[in-house]
Formats: C-alpha cells, structure tokens, sequence
C-alpha cells in the first residue's frame, strides 16, 4: 500500500510492471472517474499517480501531427493554441463536467475509463486520434477505435500507461465542430454527442468525419454518411443526414432519454454540427 | 531519488501556511483538509464531484478536494475559503458583495461559490454574466435561484460602493448570521462533532420489499473494528416515528421486513478509521426479497397485497373539499376542459447531507444535527427511547437547506441509541445516496381535472382526483392530503366545486414534506387547464384570471371569507406590463425562427399559511438583565429561509430599539422556547407574531416601570435603559429589579396560535387564518427539434402582505422558482435508479434565467405588522407558468413533469410537429 508519484517514466512503468501475483496498482490521474467508481469506502491498494511523470503532460506539434501527453487536462486543452480543426476537441473540453472537473480530468483518463458517455471520444475518432500505450515491454499503437473494446472495456494491459494520443496530419482548412445533448446547462453526462471534422472547397464537403457518441456501446464513426456528404453544401447536407445512414447506431432508453429520442436527438446534433462547422467558415 | 516511494506523510502549503498530514493512500484531500487540518469550511456534499461544495483552489486553479488524493496535493499551494476570506483582495470583495446581495442563503454552497469566484476574479477583474456562470457552473446552490451569486460576482469589483442598508423592520437589511457564512466559520450538521468521536453506519435494505433474518451478531459485534451493533431490540421505547398522531408508523429499525429501498435495519458503530474502512456487505443479514408495488395503479390494483395491514387497499387517508354542485355546474357550462396530469417524485437535493453528533451529559441526552424542528426531534427521542423530554437536548447546527424534509427526523435517533448504548460522542453524516434513498421526497400525484366555464369565461365549476403515491411510511402524506383539496381551486372564485385526494402507499421511499405540501402539483393541472380553457373560449389567459380571481368578501372552496388581504388580483395585474411586452417581443422572434419557438405564461397560486385546521403555537421569550442586556430567545430554525434575521427585526420593532440593541439566543431547546417547525411558510407569519407578542409584552413592562405612554421611545445605552415620553426622560434603574433564575429583572414570554376552525365533512371550515398569493410570467424558448425548454426569463409577483425584509423576500423568490423549473423540467427521483447528484438533475447556474420580483403589499388583518408568510408560495406558480409558455408557443399541452427533453419531443410529434 503506498501511493507513488514517479517523475520519471521509466519509474512508472516499472512500479506497474511484475505485479502479477502481488495487490494490483491502479494507476491515477484527475481521478474524476476513479474516486467515484471507488464509492466511498476507504481504498486499500497502491496508487500509481502519473501526473508528475515528466513529458505526460501538454499538447505539442510532432512532425506532421500532434501529440496530447498521457496527463494532459481538459483545461490543457482548452488554453492550447490549436489549428481549428481541434474546434470540436476543445468544444468538447468546455463541457466535459464543470470548471473543477476540466481542471483535474484528463484526456487519456476519459478514454481509459471508455463510457459510451465520454465527450473526448467523438471528437478525437473525428480526429482519427491513436493511442500510445507504453510498458516495460515496449511501445505500441493502437488507433482509437481498436483502443476502445467495449462498455468501459480497453485493449490497455494491466501493465501498460496510456502516455499520448497522437492526432495524424490534418489536411489544410480542416475544422473541427462538437454538439453535446443533455439535460441541463453545466455538468451532465451526455444524453448524446456527435463530434466532426470536415473539410470544405467551395462551400462544398470535401471530406468529413462523423462521430455520434453515446447511442452505441462505444461511439462510432457513420462511415455512410461521411461518403454521402462528400461534395454536399449545408442545404445539401442536412438534407442528407438520415436515419438510414445511420443505421450503425443502437440507442438505448435509459433515465435520460427514450431510443427514439435519442435517435432523432442523434441526427438533429449532427445537422447542427455540420451547420455550426459551415456557417463558421462562411463567416470566416 | 525517483519519488517512486511510499508517500504517507504529504506536505503542502494550506492558506499560504506549510502543513503536513499523515495519510491513507488515496485520501480525499477534502477529508484530510476537514479532518486531519481542521478545514471544515471546505463543504462536502456529495463526495462524488458533482456539487462543488468541496472546492479549493490548488495552485490557484478550483478543483473538487473530494476527487483529489491528498498526496497529489503535496509541495503545492491549496487555498479555501477561510484562508482566502481573511487577506485574499477579491474574497474581501466577494465578502461585502455576497452578503449585500444576499448570495448566500442557508450558506453550505457559499464556500464552493466563493472559492471558484476567486479564481475567476484574479482572471477576469470584471466578469460578465457569462463568464460567472461558466466559472460556477461546477457548484450547485439548491436555495438562491443562483442570480443573487451572479450579481454578487459581476458587482464583486464594486464591493467598496456598497451602501449598507439600515436594519428595520421593512428594510433590505443584510442576513443577520451572513458574515460567518462567506468567511467559511459557520458550522453545519457534519461541522460540529469532537475530534475521536465514534463513527455510526446505518445497514439499510437493497430491496424496495424483503423479508430478513440477522445471522450470528454477537460473532460480528466482537470484530476488533466494531465497537457496537445496534437493531431494533435495543430500541426501549417506542420503535417507531412519524410526524402526525395517529401516523407514528416508521420504525428507527425494520424488525423483521423491509418496506422501502434504503430502510435501515441496524447500525454498526466505531472507530472513524474503522468504519471508512467497513463494507457493509460485511455485516450478517439475509434478504428474501419480495414483490414490491412501486407506483399508485400497481398499489391500487384489485388484490395487490397490502403495504400496512391496518390500510386497506393501501390507501392510507385521503381529503375532500366540497361546495355547491360541481357536476351540474360542469354539465351546465358552455366549455369544458378535462384532462391526466402525472408528476413524478422530487428529491430536496439540499447540498448539506444529514448529519450531527451526540453525547451523553450527566445523565442528559445532547443531539447536535441539522434539522427544522428542534422540539419535534424532542418529542420524537424522547419517545423514541423512553425518555423525559426534560432529558434531552436539542441543539440544532446551522442548516445546509431543508426544504420540508429535515422536519423529519433522520440521524437523530441512531445518534441517540448509540450515545447511549456506548457511552460515548457519537456522530455520522449520511452520504449523499443514503440521503436519497432514505429521506422523504415530494409526492408524484396522478390527476384527474374537469373545469368548466361560460361563454363569458365565469368559472363554473370544477372537479378534481387526486391520488399521491405516499411511499411505504406516512410522514406528511395526510397533510398533503388535506392541504390539496384546500387549494387546488387555485386563488379564484368557484361556487362549485369537488376535490378528492388519496394518499396511496407503495414500496417507494415515504413521500413527505417539500415545499407546498402538493399544492405545486395540483397547481400544474389547474393552472394549465386554465389556460387550455381560456384558449377555448377565446380569451386571453390573463384576463381569464383576472377575470376569475378571488376577491375579498368572496367565499372560497372551504366558505371562508376574507374581508381583506386576497392579493391574487394585485398580483395578477402587477404582470401586466411584462406580460403585453413579453407578447409582443415572442411574437417578433417567432416571425424570424423556425425551428425554436418562444411563448409566454402566466399562472397563479395561493398558499395558505401554518398547520391545516390544526393548532400551530410558536413561543418566543424575550428578557431584560439588570446590566441592560436585552435578550431575544429565538428558536424559530433558520434553514437558509432568514428567521434569524426576520425574526430579530420584527421584535425590534415591536420593543422600539435598533436590532444592534438585541443579543440573540438559540436555537436550543433548553434555552428557547418551542417556536414549532420551520414549514408550512409560518416562521414569519406565526412565529414572526409570537415575536411582536414577546416585544410589545416586554416593551409594556418598561413602559410601566417608568409610569410612560405607549407612545414613547426607549434607548438602550451601554446598560443604561430611558425611556423619553412627550420630551419628559427617564432612566429606569433596572438593576434594583430582583432577577429570575435566568438573570432577567423583565421578561415576557409570549405564544401565538392563528385562529383556525376545523373542516367538516364537506371541507367546509376556515382551514388558515392567511393565505398568501402570487403570480408568475415566464417567457420560454422551445426548440421543437430537440424538444428541449428553455425558460428565459420570470416576472414573479409575490404579494407579501408586509415585507419584513425585501432582500429575503427576493432570495426567497428567485429559489422557489429555481425548485420549480427543475420540477417542471428535469427533476425525476426513480428509486434505486437516481440516487446520486450525477443521475439527479438539479437546475445549475446556466439554467435559471434572470428574475423579476415584484412585491405587493397587501395587509393582512392576522400578519405581524401585516405580513404573509412567503416560503412555499414561491414555486407554486413556477411550473405551471412554464407549460403555459409552452402552450401559448406550440398549442401543445404538457401533462407529465418533468417535461424532460424526450418527453416534449413526443408530445409535439403527436401534435403534428416534425
Ligand atoms: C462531476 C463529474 C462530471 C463529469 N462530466 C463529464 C462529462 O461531461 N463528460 C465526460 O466525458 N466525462 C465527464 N466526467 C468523467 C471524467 O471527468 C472524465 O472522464 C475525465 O476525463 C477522466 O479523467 P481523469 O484524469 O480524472 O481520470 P481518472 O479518474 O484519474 O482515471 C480514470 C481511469 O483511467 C485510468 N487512467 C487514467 N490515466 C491513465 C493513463 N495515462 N494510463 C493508463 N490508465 C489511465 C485510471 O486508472 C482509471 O481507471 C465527469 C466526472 C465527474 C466527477
Ligand atoms: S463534495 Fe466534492 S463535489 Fe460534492
Ligand atoms: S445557499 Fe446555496 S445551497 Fe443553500
């Protein structure tokens, strides 16, 4: 039982690494997920903190594409200076809980934790976001998409830490856009969310990339749709936002919100999304 | 040295001071701060992130202490709001402004609120009203309505031009107990109880039906963790408590079946650490469950089994309210509207959970909790362990809201049993799930209506059913049962007229009081069927009111007539002008948008003031000490609604001297007399009364001593007492007055029970000797897409009879109305399904629009210096006057609250809308 704040990520790695047969380490960030999936009995284990593992943190410019550290905050995001094809991350970030929330939760956590809720989800599988999953047996990535298995299931080992998401190049003039369905202002769980990114020649959708969150056990990109939008205008578009061509999706009731709901809510968000993303370089 | 190494001992800076703390791994460092630094202004009220009341600033940015180890706090700066209140520019600023704006109601969100205010501030010096909302958007206030906070922080860098207003009678003073509510020194239930204290756990049943039987409990009550177990046997007196005589029906523990999804069954007490550590799954019970009736047609089905074997077809009392020939009239009526309402249940959702200590005195029994009736909890211990009242003390903390279920006891008679069985302090604080599962709720009521009218819109008649699903123990269900029928004609005039109401057991949590007692159900269906009607005949639902309203010398449902004080018709026409510039400002926006709708809605309410037909004494006592010491035993519990502040300036005015002159005592049962429970809105209108009785007596005894009329001016100075009549001074020499046991050389104790008459058969009698009225506009925004409502803005008109004191008026407003938008809009309580504030939505800072409140001041003949009371009129009119907007924008009629967003977008697809 002890609670550990490497600085290194070489000290990290080895204090999840041969656990096996000893009390398993649970590895911690903004702990936004993990003290209330703990309740509020008293934990009785070792807590690997990677907050202070040095390089974990920060968005930064890789070669053609970016990097978010394993560590890096809703806040981090929010304040990054990012090419607007991040719009929709950062949309995102605004409404991830409350300021409090956005202050200590982090990108990587969000996606470990993989609620079909998860508001970082749409839009970094928009951004055809991967995932760097480092242990002391090497590194490995994985696209988002693999990365993500089920209802709070990961393909992440029990030894590995999530030490980056990558975001490949984004073509010129791409734009990020994000609508969060929920029941009231400040911190809700999404009833549903849909995060995109197109890009636009001539008023028209060159290529676009649709994802809906929260009405399918892991969000999904609507691959039929993304090939019907492809040189559309706004009118066309909206037009072409139907519920066959989202057929992939299978929303559930629950306490905030019927199927059917949820599926209307589904193509309403993402007309809006799409508008949101047009009408905003209209305006330039 | 990596710092990969065990890390129990965490060092920081707190307050700009360095401390250290020795702690479990994975410790909230919202815990380490409240236990182990003596932090307690650091608020914890759902420890889950989704109130932030435990938020502190750590290296400057807010973050929820509930959701952060300790450890990572180490080598860093955290800041709360006592540090911060002491030196910090803006929190000294946001001190004066919170407290002018009164911001801060009961104050348990106050820190939380301040804290991240402070944040904002050194960001953003002047910050616009959006700005506030997203940096407060993480903190819950369940009594302001939120605006008061959003001024507090807009107008925060203009604190220094704050004007302080006088404190009289009819003055916008500040709250009396304000100051210790923005520096973070007042202590709530949780706040209290000594360090080393005993720590009680409460099983409770994870069923809404089950059989039980405990294992072996003397093999668990020698665990090495477990100082004591507690169950229904070691209750000596009476097992069982309730509100109502003749309805003490809930057990302190189930004996051998369980009734409701939470329902305790035992209690495991011992050491703090211990406890934390316990899991309740640990301890020996087994479950048979059984087949639960969770809703009013299950519960009213032919053959359903029975809840209470004493209640047949588990109807558990109901009321009726009767004149003239309601069905005739309705036959009779040139129009007719009819109509199925369905409201769901409601959680308090106060931010401060339960919570208190208690210890055994020389033989005595001390209960510190939060609480609204402190001689309630009396009666209730003192019954419940076979004790003399005279044994027992109640000492209430400050309360971090209330809302109608802290009337009822929660802690209390645990806390009790294991002081006594132990020996020992004892505290506990419910977590927020506990607190939602086991305490009352608001009633979700199924409503018939038919209301008819004639072609010249006279109201003609009107019948209604209602039934109210009571959950398994009575608490308040027959005052909500009586009180419905009284109101639900709403404040107009109707010669005949039929109201039913059933209160209808069920597996459910027992339903009880919440703020209208199932007035601002009943008001949903009466008000909009209103509207509904109006539409029909082709006028205009205002004039339809106005038309309509109650006027003095005018019998109402029950034949009681007023010769004064009905207000609804001032209220009505104060919204006049918001209402014609409203009308014209939706139908401007309507001609440009398509796909969002705004319309505008009206409704009406009445409430009548104190117990229904029921005796409903308050006692203040007031005393001079020889030294010139005036002293007012106030025992009315101030709940965040502002008694302590009411209170204190009626009596002044009664005795003639500034508030400055009084020193205030209690609430303590054994020092102040019992001023009842804070419900039912009486605290200003009975207890207020019972205030002015005790001054004017006391002001009598003064006057006498110095052979003065009644018209004279008394001055109290530094222990000297004159008296000036008709320019003729004298100075009353009270020290050669023998004193009483308690040190006064004059007293007056004074007692006021409003002049009721019972009901008869009929409903007929004179149920209260006040109402107060009201009348809300809401303008609303309809997105017809997503169905989603967005009221944006509220007129409210509120006619006080008196405002004591319009700044609490104001606060009291803006949170009624708060409480019934998320009523009407999101608020759904579903046993075992939202037992926390992440499935529970409560309207936050973004979802209440600006408000408007307008008083009127309509006398009433029994009111202290006129005054009605005010607390639950408030959110009477709230959700009606939002469906109405609905109405008056789509045509489309809302009949189910919450009218969630799923919800609406069905209705406006059955009426055709894609
Ligand atoms: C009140 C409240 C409101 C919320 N609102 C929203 C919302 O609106 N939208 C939303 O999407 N989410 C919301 N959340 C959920 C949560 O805040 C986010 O999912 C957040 O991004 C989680 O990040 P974290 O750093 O706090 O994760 P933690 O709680 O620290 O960790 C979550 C999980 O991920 C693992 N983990 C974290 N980092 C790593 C890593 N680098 N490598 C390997 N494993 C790791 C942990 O072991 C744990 O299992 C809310 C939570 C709360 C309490
Ligand atoms: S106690 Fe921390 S957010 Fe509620
Ligand atoms: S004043 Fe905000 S919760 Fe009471």
């Amino acid at each position: 039982m002890s609670y550990l704040t490497p600085t290194t990520l070489d000290a990290a790695l080895g204090a999840l690494s041969g656990r096996d047969t000893e009390a398993p380490v649970s590895v911690i960030a903004g702990g936004t997920d993990w003290f209330p999936a703990q309740g509020e009995r008293a934990y009785n284990g070792t807590l690997l903190d990677v907050t202070r593992v040095e390089g974990m943190r920060g968005v930064s410019a890789v070669g053609t594409g970016w990097r978010i550290g394993g560590a890096t905050t809703w806040s981090d995001i929010l304040h990054a200076d990012l090419p607007p094809a991040f719009d929709g991350l950062k949309l995102a970030a605004r409404e991830v809980g409350s300021v409090q929330i956005q202050n200590a939760g982090t990108v990587a956590g969000n996606i470990c934790n993989a609620s079909p809720a998860a508001d970082g989800v749409p839009p970094l599988l928009s951004l055809d976001a991967e995932v760097e999953l480092t242990s002391t047996r090497g590194v490995r990535r994985l696209v988002l998409a693999e990365f993500i298995t089920g209802v709070r299931k990961t393909a992440r080992a029990a030894d590995e830490i999530v030490t980056a998401l990558y975001i490949p190049a984004l073509s010129a003039g791409a734009r990020g856009g994000f609508t969060k369905i929920g029941g009231r202002k400040y911190l809700v769980i999404s009833v549903a969310m849909v995060g995109a990114v197109l890009t636009l020649s001539g008023g028209r959708i060159a290529t676009a990339r649709i994802t809906v969150g929260s009405a399918s056990p892991v969000a999904l990109r609507m691959g039929d749709l993304e090939n019907a939008l492809v040189g559309a205008d706004l009118a066309e578009a909206l037009e072409r936002v139907t519920p066959e061509r989202l057929a992939a999706l299978s929303p559930i009731s629950d306490i905030r919100g019927s199927a059917e709901f949820r599926g209307e809510a589904v193509v309403e968000a993402i007309r809006r999304t799409l508008t949101q993303i047009m009408k905003g370089q209209a305006h330039g | 040295m990596d710092k990969a190494a065990a890390t129990h001992l965490t060092g920081f800076t707190l307050n700009n001071a360095p401390v250290q703390v020795e702690a479990r791994v994975g410790e909230r460092l919202s815990q380490a701060l409240r236990d182990r630094l003596g932090a307690k202004d650091v608020k914890i009220g759902c420890n889950a992130g989704d109130c932030g009341a435990c938020t502190v600033l750590v290296d400057g940015a807010p973050v929820c202490a509930c959701l952060m180890p300790v450890q990572q706090a180490a080598g860093r700066s955290v800041e709360t709001l006592a540090g911060l209140a002491k030196a910090d520019p803006d929190a000294l600023r946001l001190k004066e402004s919170f407290q002018h704006h009164q911001a801060a109601q009961c104050g348990i969100c106050t820190p939380g609120m301040m804290v991240s205010a402070v944040a904002l501030l050194r960001a953003v010096p002047e910050p616009d009203v959006a700005q506030v909302q997203d940096a407060l958007g993480g903190v819950l206030c369940r009594c302001t309505g939120y605006r008061k906070i959003i001024d507090a922080v807009v107008g925060a860098h203009a604190a220094d031009t704050l004007q302080e207003s006088t404190q009289e009678l009819g003055a916008p003073a500040r709250r009396f107990d304000g100051l210790a509510k923005v520096e973070g020194r007042d202590l709530f239930g949780d706040d209290v109880a000594p360090d080393g204290a005993l720590v009680v756990r409460v099983i409770r049943s994870p069923y809404p039906h089950a059989r039980f039987t405990f294992g072996d409990l003397g093999s668990f009550e020698a665990r090495p963790d477990v100082v004591a177990v507690l169950t229904a046997t070691d209750v000596k007196g009476l097992n069982a408590f309730g509100v109502i005589p003749g309805f003490i029906d809930q057990p302190v523990f189930a004996v051998d079946t369980v009734l409701f999804r939470g329902e305790a069954v035992a209690c495991v007490v011992g050491e703090a650490d211990a406890m934390l550590a316990f899991d309740p799954a640990d301890f020996p019970v087994i479950w048979e469950p059984l087949d639960a009736l969770m809703t009013v047609p299950e519960a009213l089905q032919g053959g359903a089994p029975l809840v209470h074997a004493d209640r047949p077809g588990n109807i558990m009392c109901g009321g009726f309210v009767a004149c003239g020939d309601a069905d005739a009239a309705l036959a009779g009526a040139d129009v007719v509207v009819d109509g199925f309402y369905e409201t769901s249940f409601v959680e308090h959702a106060y931010i401060e959970p339960e919570a208190g200590w208690a210890e055994v005195v020389d033989g005595r029994l001390h209960v510190q909790a939060c609480t609204q009736a402190t001689g309630m909890d009396r009666e209730t211990l003192a019954q419940v362990l076979g004790m003399d009242r005279a044994d027992i003390r109640i000492l209430p903390t400050a309360v971090g809201g209330g809302f109608g279920s802290k009337i009822d006891v929660s802690v209390q008679p645990f806390l009790a049993l294991a002081a006594l069985k132990t020996g020992k302090p004892v505290r506990m604080c419910y977590t927020r799930v506990e607190s939602m599962q086991s305490t009352t709720k608001r009633h979700p009521a199924r409503i018939d209506i038919r209301v008819g009218a004639k072609a010249d819109g006279t109201l003609t008649g009107l019948t209604f059913h209602g039934d109210f699903n009571t959950g398994s123990y009575a608490s308040w269900g027959p005052t909500v049962a009586n009180r419905v029928p009284v109101h639900a004609s709403g404040p107009y005039f109707i010669r005949n007229y039929r109201a039913q109401s059933r209160a209808v057991h069920t597996h459910c949590p027992p339903s009880g009081a919440f703020r209208g007692f199932g007035v601002p159900q009943s008001a949903i269906a009466q008000e909009t069927a209103f509207d509904v009607l109006a539409d029909k005949l082709g006028m205009d639902p205002l004039e339809f009111r106005l038309k309509n309203a109650l006027h003095d010398g005018q019998p109402t449902v029950c034949g009681q007539v007023f010769e004064q004080g009905v207000g609804i018709q001032a209220c009505l026409e104060a919204l006049k002008p918001a209402y014609d510039q409203a009308k014209q400002a939706c139908a401007t926006f309507n001609a440009e948008n398509a796909d969002v709708k705004r319309g505008v809605g009206i409704a009406g309410g009445w409430y009548g003031c104190g117990n229904t037909s029921l005796p409903n004494p308050s006692t203040i006592k007031a005393g001079l000490r020889a030294d010139g010491t005036l002293v007012l035993h106030q025992g009315a519990m101030d709940i965040g609604q502002g008694s302590n502040t009411v209170i204190v300036q009626i009596f002044a005015r009664a005795f003639g001297v500034p508030v400055a002159d009084i020193t205030v005592l209690g609430a303590d049962t054994d020092i102040t007399p019992d001023a009842g429970k804070t419900s039912a809105s009486r605290q200003t209108f009975v207890s207020g009364n019972a205030a002015r009785l005790a001054g004017q007596a006391l002001r009598a005894q003064v006057l006498q001593q110095a052979n003065a009329s009644d018209t004279a001016e008394i001055t109290l100075n530094g222990g000297h007492l004159h008296v000036v009549d008709a320019d003729l001074a004298h100075a009353v020499d009270l020290s050669r007055l023998e004193a009483d046991a308690e040190g006064y050389v004059l007293k007056a104790v004074e007692t006021y029970d409003p002049p009721i008459a019972p009901l008869d058969e009929n409903g007929q009698g004179i149920p209260y000797a006040q109402f107060g009225y009201a009348a809300h506009l809401c303008v609303a925004e309809i997105d017809l897409k997503l169905g989603r409502i967005t009221p944006v803005s509220f007129t409210a008109a509120h006619d006080v009879g008196r405002a004591i004191n319009p700044l609490l008026v104001e606060g009291q407003v803006q949170g009624g109305i708060a409480q019934g938008l998320g009523m009407a809009l999101m608020e759904e309580f579903i046993p075992g399904r939202t037992e926390n504030l992440h499935d529970y939505l409560i309207p936050t800072i973004g979802d209440v629009p600006p408000i408007e409140t307008l008083i009127l001041e309509i006398e009433d003949a029994h009111g202290p210096y006129g005054a009605k009371g005010l607390g639950e009129h408030v959110l009477i009119p709230t959700a009606p006057a939002i469906f109405n907007a609905v109405y008056d924008a789509t045509k489309v009629r809302l009949m189910h609250a919450p009218a969630t967003p799923a919800r609406v977008r069905a209705a406006l697809k059955e009426a055709g809308y894609v």
